[in-house]
């Protein structure tokens, strides 16, 4: 599939020195929602802001949708809409105001039929003649949205986008991102709660330091690096694993009373049922079983850290 | 390249329409503020100072007066037009979009520039009302007033983007406009000062501003209008390269 973003060899060192990206490859896929994930200062803000043109790259090159970002970038601007992660609002202008404002700006001749369909979807509309000073932090993040909407972007761009918002708008915005990435709008998304990435994203990049670490396809990622756990609650609390079992990778909770294994789901054998008939054979009764997989928190964790 | 026509009335529209939303402080209150000087110069004290070149003194101030809030408030008007997005950070809008720095400056220069341009006839109607006025070049009047009014917009663009605190947004009117204006021959003709103060003045950009804009009213100069209109098309010049810098190398806009 052609890339409808292409970042080659992208570099940036700030004036102070600080290298805030360190030659970076990344290729966005048309139509798919990419979830960047990184701590804070990692580069996620000044890799968005290099492809929207708010920061100057100090090496490299991007592609959006064929058009360079700095010698065609009228073009490849006008696909874009970003939303900031800083609610950067006018104040004393009216949400209609500025959201036609931002329409107008990217050269999109006026429609107010498509920004009252915005503002009806995020739900503005009762707030159209208020001034933006007087909405609540929720209502801003809104607003920032619908700017980004008002020029009928191909790609956009959410920067924490719900960071400090509450649940509803949380549940409001998801379902506009879907609706979007279904008329076929590619999203990229930071984002600090990586539950929201492993719900809605389709590939996840991990970024750290400046560096790209990871590009992976959620669900290969999820089965790849996803390890499974066993745990098995005993009828008796053990002092230690017992040594007939010492050949499976078993560990004992501190209270003695559940037994972890630990397996990969990829492999052919899991070994349960080997452990579960040896657990018989050695006279081990347990009550009940239950496993759990890792979340994309728990790879995302152990990704950041080892790369330190 | 075709220049985004619809991101140059955004922009404008935009402006234009944070002046509306406060009629008092952006039109009553330079009106009025000016007007006193006529009333009180004019009037009152006029009266008792004698013409100057055959014109009355309270007609003399008139152009000075005129070219001392063009300069004023192009400079502050353009200054906080694109401080403001820069302050509260909705400058990121303008530079993700996709817009050169020609449509920008077109955008807020321009509604600036309407704005003093608009106080600038107002001045003008109200002082018919208080001195006996005559304009004897009104094609070269008008010139000079959307020349000024440009080129002092594009400077306080300049200084908007310059500036990283109110303070210096304020400095540069209050510290520098004001008394270049005042000591540029608004209330006097040069010819009344000592020769080396002559001399000393003429260093002063706005002597040429006010000069040349009192010729097109009276058909007086201090200096030649030929030069008047020389030294207004060369700082206009300075300007446009200042700006050119400035967004080639995203000077204090971007990292």
């Amino acid at each position: 599939m052609q890339s409808i973003i292409s970042v080659a060899n992208l570099s940036k060192t700030y004036a102070s020195g600080f290298q805030a990206l360190k030659r970076i490859d990344l290729e966005i896929r048309r139509g798919e929602i990419f979830a960047l994930l990184g701590p804070n200062g990692a580069g996620k803000t000044t890799l968005i802001g290099i492809i929207c043109g708010i920061v100057t790259p100090s090496e490299g090159r991007v592609l959006v949708d064929g058009h360079d970002i700095v010698t065609d970038y009228r073009a490849a601007r006008s696909m874009i809409g970003l939303v900031p992660q800083e609610l950067t609002t006018d104040a004393f202008e009216t949400v209609w105001a500025t959201v036609t404002f931002s329409r107008g700006l990217f050269g999109k001749p006026a429609d107010p039929t498509h920004i009252t369909k915005i503002l009806k979807e995020l739900s503005l509309w009762d707030k159209k003649d208020s001034k933006i000073m007087t909405l609540s932090g929720g209502m801003k993040r809104r607003v920032l949205i619908a700017k980004a909407l008002s020029h009928q972007p191909q790609i956009l761009f959410l920067d924490e986008p719900t960071a400090g918002v509450d649940v509803e708008l949380r549940k409001d915005m998801w379902q506009v991102v879907r609706s979007l990435r279904d008329s076929g709008v590619t999203i990229i998304l930071t984002t600090h709660y990586i539950a929201e990435a492993e719900d809605m994203a389709d590939r996840i990049g991990v970024i750290n330091n400046g560096d790209i670490i990871l590009v992976e396809d959620k669900v290969e990622l999820m089965r790849k690096l996803g390890t499974k756990q066993l745990t098995i609650e005993l009828q008796k609390q053990l002092d230690a694993v017992p040594d007939a079992l010492a050949a499976h990778r078993l560990t004992l909770s501190a209270d003695g009373g559940n037994l972890v294994y630990t397996y990969d789901t990829q492999s052919e054998r899991t070994g349960i049922t080997a452990l579960l008939a040896e657990l018989n054979h050695a006279g081990i009764r347990f009550r009940d079983l239950h496993t759990t997989q890792s979340s994309l928190e728990d790879i995302f964790v152990d990704l950041v850290r080892q790369d330190r | 390249m075709t220049l985004n026509l619809r991101a140059i009335r955004a922009i404008y529209l935009f402006e234009m329409a944070r002046t509306w939303r406060t009629p008092l402080q952006s039109i009553l209150s330079p009106v009025i503020s000016t007007s006193l000087y006529f009333v009180v110069f004019g009037s009152a004290i006029g009266s008792r100072i004698t013409e100057i070149d055959g014109v009355s003194y309270g007609a003399f101030i008139v152009p000075g007066l005129i070219m001392l809030l063009l300069l004023t408030q192009s400079v502050s008007n353009a200054s906080f037009g694109i401080y403001f997005p820069k302050f509260l950070g909705t400058i990121y809008e303008l530079l993700s979009a996709p817009i050169s720095f020609i449509e920008i400056v077109l955008g807020y220069v321009g509604a600036a520039a309407t704005k003093s341009i608009i106080l600038g006839l107002l001045i003008l109607a109200t002082a018919w009302l208080f001195v006996p006025l005559r304009i004897e070049h009104p094609v070269w009047m008008l010139a000079f007033l959307v020349l000024t009014a440009v080129t002092f917009s594009l400077f306080g663009f300049i200084i908007g983007i310059w500036a990283d605190g109110i303070e210096k947004l304020q400095t540069v009117p209050l510290l520098i406009i004001t008394p270049l204006t005042f000591l540029g021959g608004t209330f006097y003709s040069i010819g009344v000062l000592p020769p080396i103060w002559q001399t000393l003045t003429l260093f002063n950009p706005v002597v040429y501003l006010v000069s040349g804009f009192r010729w097109s009213f009276y058909g007086i100069a201090d200096v030649d209008v030929g030069i008047s209109l020389a030294v207004t098309l060369l700082f206009l010049a300075l300007c446009l390269v200042a700006v050119w810098w400035i967004f080639k190398t995203g000077y204090r806009l971007k990292n």
